[in-house]
């Protein structure tokens, strides 16, 4: 009987992929309501990182008859002292629960792991990029073409002669083909030998190596190489990400701490729409400086609070090395609404005349101290000036927090699908 | 002596070759199988998560159900909660046998004595799987349903046809014939018969008949109850079965797709029946298989002390007040009987004689238990082959928890002269599918009034139906059905102890 082994490993995974997205599909609103509890509970830095989400299993049930209570006989093994007609103490409800998926009852929860993308797909799926200009080049990826070596197969107008050519020779002096100077000058010997003997010997010689010329091709379809190319994503589809920071001494721990939860979160989506982010860190006190993240969220600094000094690092970055025509700039600048009073006037034109025109989004985020402190006072210097020029006209998104848990609802609202301004109608 | 078929722990495929090919001889020289020729496949982890999440079948229609029960395994087997199985095996002819790659080489050797000699033999020798699997055509059935799903949800929308099979998957259990019809089951058939009745209702369609004045109706009285019944089948207890043939207002795709449900249903009953049977086969079967390779001298001592590691651990019974213990473990139960049927075969005392006339002493061992494999299912071969031996040494006895009695749960029966038969029949009504699975049936259909479906649930020793679960189903059948349907539970006496009446939800507007 002829036995087959397949050997069925290198089939292409994700079988299951379709109906995984099914039950996706459905379970998309509790998913995402679960997906949202989640991200609140754990660091942003780990948002990416997909993980185990638990949802009620009360819409994924598949109901069965099943039958419960009444009489019940068993037969069991092991026992040890029992003899007919003994009676056993009921001890309370013992029966234990299965709980496989879809049994039990409905308050039952199901657990589940979803991937880094679908979990970041589902926290991101109703937050849109606010509405800007540029949006347009942010979304159209161009595709370059680029060499990447040879094949053996492709289309004739790709033949790579010089590498043909290579191969060939290659083969030709492998396989010891003669060359025609070879034979043009055994032709010469025969034409000028005399000996008849000798004669016979050379044409015999003349025509072994004409006979391996033929069976040698000069260019075997072996040797044959084709241009290869492959397409790579442009890089229009850029951005830059500005975070600007107030370090001076009033900022407390807490405070870094919810601006670089927003920052997270913006790179994260920021991430999301573009092949390519950078983010540029600029922290300040009177003075500005282009730090790294280490440095800009734990690096030690003190003094005063000029905020258009910031600014002014900022427009000379953005000078220097990201031509606005090329990326697209993000700046989020979160501070505790210190500023020195005179700073005002310079600080809101550095704003209007140089960094809004060039930026996508320019968002304001004023952090105070847990205990939502920041909303009982008036409101700080830094705000009552960005406030003045939104009124204004100017494009500013500005918000307060003073919570860990406030960060996504703020950065939701900020970034939220704005129905009204968009072409596409809502349905 | 004989070459040694691996060393060590590692394989490859001519080392599997070598291995099927020995266990092969074993099988039929040895053992007199029979097996359906072998397929053995090699698969991944995540290919086994696959396949358990579409009940082990290698190919399935899509639906989300198997998606979450894909999510549930993987998020058990990613926190290392639950290992996966060594072995998937298909009762298809070929028999397909699935190797988790991460199996050494005498885990191969032993799922493939179980799974491509064992279960194969089983499935083809049993008279269960004989009369109610087409082993020839499941592959093909499969892939036809998998296509058909396909169109109708192309044709029907993705939301319409999820719906119907929502409602058929709640249905499933009871949507099997219990009862040989007259005719074999061919799935081959199948798939050349629904694109036939199409082609035929397409053929034949002439709008001009619907123009035709028809006759008299004939008056209500003359339909008399009985005739009724009889027409429409009744009693009937396959639900999806009834609701193929009789629903209303489903289309002639839901139909279909009801018919599906039901083959794939029907396909799996015998599996339900035998677990203990056929676990008992393949387990007896790779416990000589393995000795008589080592015997041989082709495993060496220290792969034969590692198979029996695996097999211990499959065989374990614990004990009832043990935590681990979830009921019989078939394995351990069917292997345990296979072995004291060898046991009375060769060597019988006294008691076995009385108890087992047939089969003791009669020295034919596998002569008998290939008869045993082929003609019984757990229930009869429990209640026919138990001995007071092995119910002596599992030290069974019987509980009977009636909530009424005050003085907690009585110990009935146990191990001894007097209990063993009642002990041997409570553990086979255990397996029997009839005390099982609820008994429901359709008894009756409203139709000179509101076109009500009634069911009657016959309560066994007063078990009724999980309310929950039931309004679920319930409401489920009575959108497939489109007008009301209510459910009765009776008892023995005919008493009615509960009534559900459940109205179709309105079907939600086509997009």
């Amino acid at each position: 009987m002829p036995i087959h082994i397949i050997d069925r490993r290198l089939n292409p995974g994700g079988k299951s992929l379709e109906n995984r997205q099914r039950f996706l599909r459905r379970a998309k609103s509790l998913v995402q309501g679960a997906v949202k509890k989640t991200s609140q509970e754990r660091d942003i830095k780990d948002v990416l990182e997909g993980g185990e989400v638990t949802i009620p299993l009360d819409g994924m049930h598949e109901p069965r008859f099943r039958r419960e209570g009444g009489t019940r006989d068993m037969v069991l093994p092991g026992n040890k002292k029992f003899v007919e007609g003994d009676y056993l103490q009921r001890s309370g409800q013992g029966s234990a629960k299965d709980s496989g998926p879809g049994e039990g009852d409905s308050e039952d929860a199901f657990r589940f792991v979803l991937s880094r993308d679908e979990f970041v797909d589902l926290f991101l799926d109703d937050l849109e990029l606010p509405d800007l200009a540029k949006r347009k080049i942010a979304q159209t990826e161009s595709e370059g073409i680029q060499r990447a070596g040879y094949t053996t197969s492709g289309s004739p107008a790709n033949i790579s002669v010089s590498r043909t050519v290579k191969l060939a020779l290659a083969r030709r002096i492998a396989l010891k083909r003669p060359r025609k100077e070879e034979i043009e000058e055994l032709e010469a010997a025969i034409a000028a030998c005399t000996d008849e003997d000798e004669r016979v010997v050379l044409l015999a010689e003349l025509e072994r190596l004409k006979a391996k010329t033929k069976r040698i091709p000069f260019i075997d379809p072996l040797d044959i190489r084709y241009r290869r190319f492959e397409t790579v994503p442009k890089p229009v589809a850029q951005a830059v990400m500005f975070c600007l920071m107030d370090v001076s001494g009033s900022m407390s721990e807490h405070m870094k701490d919810l601006a670089k939860r927003f920052y997270m979160l913006l790179y994260v989506f920021l991430k999301r729409r573009y092949k390519h982010v950078e983010i540029v860190f600029i922290r300040h006190t009177d003075r500005a400086e282009e730090v790294d993240e280490q440095t800009f969220f734990y690096g030690p600094a003190s003094g005063g609070t000029l905020v258009s000094s910031a600014l002014q690092a900022m427009h000379e970055i953005v000078r220097e090395r990201f031509n606005p025509s090329d990326w697209n700039i993000y700046a989020a600048q979160a501070s505790d609404g210190d500023n020195s009073y005179s700073d005002g006037e310079l600080t809101g034109m550095l704003l209007t005349d140089k960094i809004l025109p060039v930026c996508q989004f320019f968002a304001y985020l004023e952090v105070g101290e847990s205990g939502g402190s920041a909303f009982d006072l008036s409101d700080s210097s830094l705000w009552t000036l960005y406030e003045r020029l939104r009124n204004s006209g100017a494009p500013l998104s500005m918000r307060k927090v003073s919570e860990r848990s406030e960060i996504f609802p703020v950065f939701h609202d900020l970034f939220q699908r704005r129905e009204t301004s968009q072409e596409k109608a809502a349905p | 002596m004989t070459e040694r078929l691996f060393e060590g722990a590692d394989w490859d495929f001519h080392t599997l070759q070598r291995i099927t090919d020995a266990c092969e001889e074993v099988a039929k020289n040895d053992l007199g199988l029979d097996v359906y020729p072998n397929q053995i496949e090699v698969i991944t982890a995540e290919q086994m998560l696959d396949a358990y999440s579409s009940v082990g079948m290698p190919l399935f229609y899509k639906h989300w159900s198997f998606g979450k029960h894909f999510a549930y395994h993987e998020a058990s087997y990613r926190k290392g909660l639950m290992g996966l199985a060594y072995e998937i095996v298909i009762n298809s002819s070929p028999c397909i046998s699935y190797l988790m790659e991460e199996n050494t080489a005498t885990m191969q050797t032993l799922v493939i004595a179980h799974a491509a000699f064992g279960h194969n033999h089983f499935f083809k020798n049993n008279y269960l799987f004989k009369q109610w699997t087409d082993a020839d055509g499941i592959l093909d059935y499969l892939d036809f349903a998998k296509n058909y799903v396909m169109q109708c949800e192309e044709r029907f929308g993705r939301a319409e046809v999820e719906r119907t099979l929502d409602a058929a998957h709640a249905l499933m259990s009871h949507g099997i014939d219990r009862y040989p019809g007259k005719k074999k089951l061919d799935l081959r058939a199948e798939e050349k018969r629904a694109g036939r009745r199409r082609q035929h209702e397409e053929e034949v369609f002439n709008d001009l008949w619907r123009t035709v004045p028809a006759g008299k109706s004939k008056s209500r009285s003359a339909l008399s109850v009985e005739r009724r019944r009889k027409l429409l089948g009744l009693p009937q207890e396959n639900l999806l079965y009834f609701l193929e043939k009789s629903a209303p207002r489903l289309a002639p795709w839901q139909r279909e797709l009801l018919r599906i449900v039901r083959h794939i249903a029907q396909y799996f009953y015998p599996q339900s029946q035998t677990k203990v049977m056929n676990e008992g086969t393949a387990t007896y079967v790779h416990y000589r298989i393995m000795t008589k390779l080592h015997q041989q001298g082709r495993i060496t001592d220290g792969n034969f002390l590692e198979f029996l590691g695996s097999h211990t651990n499959v065989v374990f019974q614990p004990e009832f007040d043990d935590p681990r213990f979830s009921g019989f473990n078939p394995y351990a139960l069917g292997f345990a009987m296979m072995q004291d049927i060898e046991r009375i075969v060769t060597s019988p005392s006294d008691e076995d004689r009385e108890w087992f006339p047939d089969i003791a002493g009669k020295n034919d061992v596998m002569g008998v238990l290939r008869d045993v494999w082929a003609n019984y299912r757990d229930e009869s071969f429990i209640g026919q082959f138990l001995s007071p031996k092995l119910m002596r040494q599992l030290r069974m006895f019987h509980l009977h928890d009636d909530p009424e009695e005050r003085a907690g749960i009585r110990v009935d029966a146990i191990h001894d002269e007097r209990g063993f038969r009642r002990v041997r029949r409570e553990l086979a009504r255990q397996h029997d599918v009839g005390y099982i699975d609820a008994n429901i049936e359709v008894v009756d259909v409203d139709l000179s009034g509101d076109r009500r479906l009634i069911l009657h649930h016959h309560v066994i020793k007063g078990a009724q139906l999980n309310e929950t679960d039931a309004k679920r189903v319930l409401q489920h059948l009575a959108d497939l059905w489109t007008y009301d349907v209510s459910l009765i539970e009776v008892d023995a006496n005919d008493k009615v102890l509960r009534e559900y009446v459940v109205s179709p939800r309105p079907i939600p507007a086509a997009a």
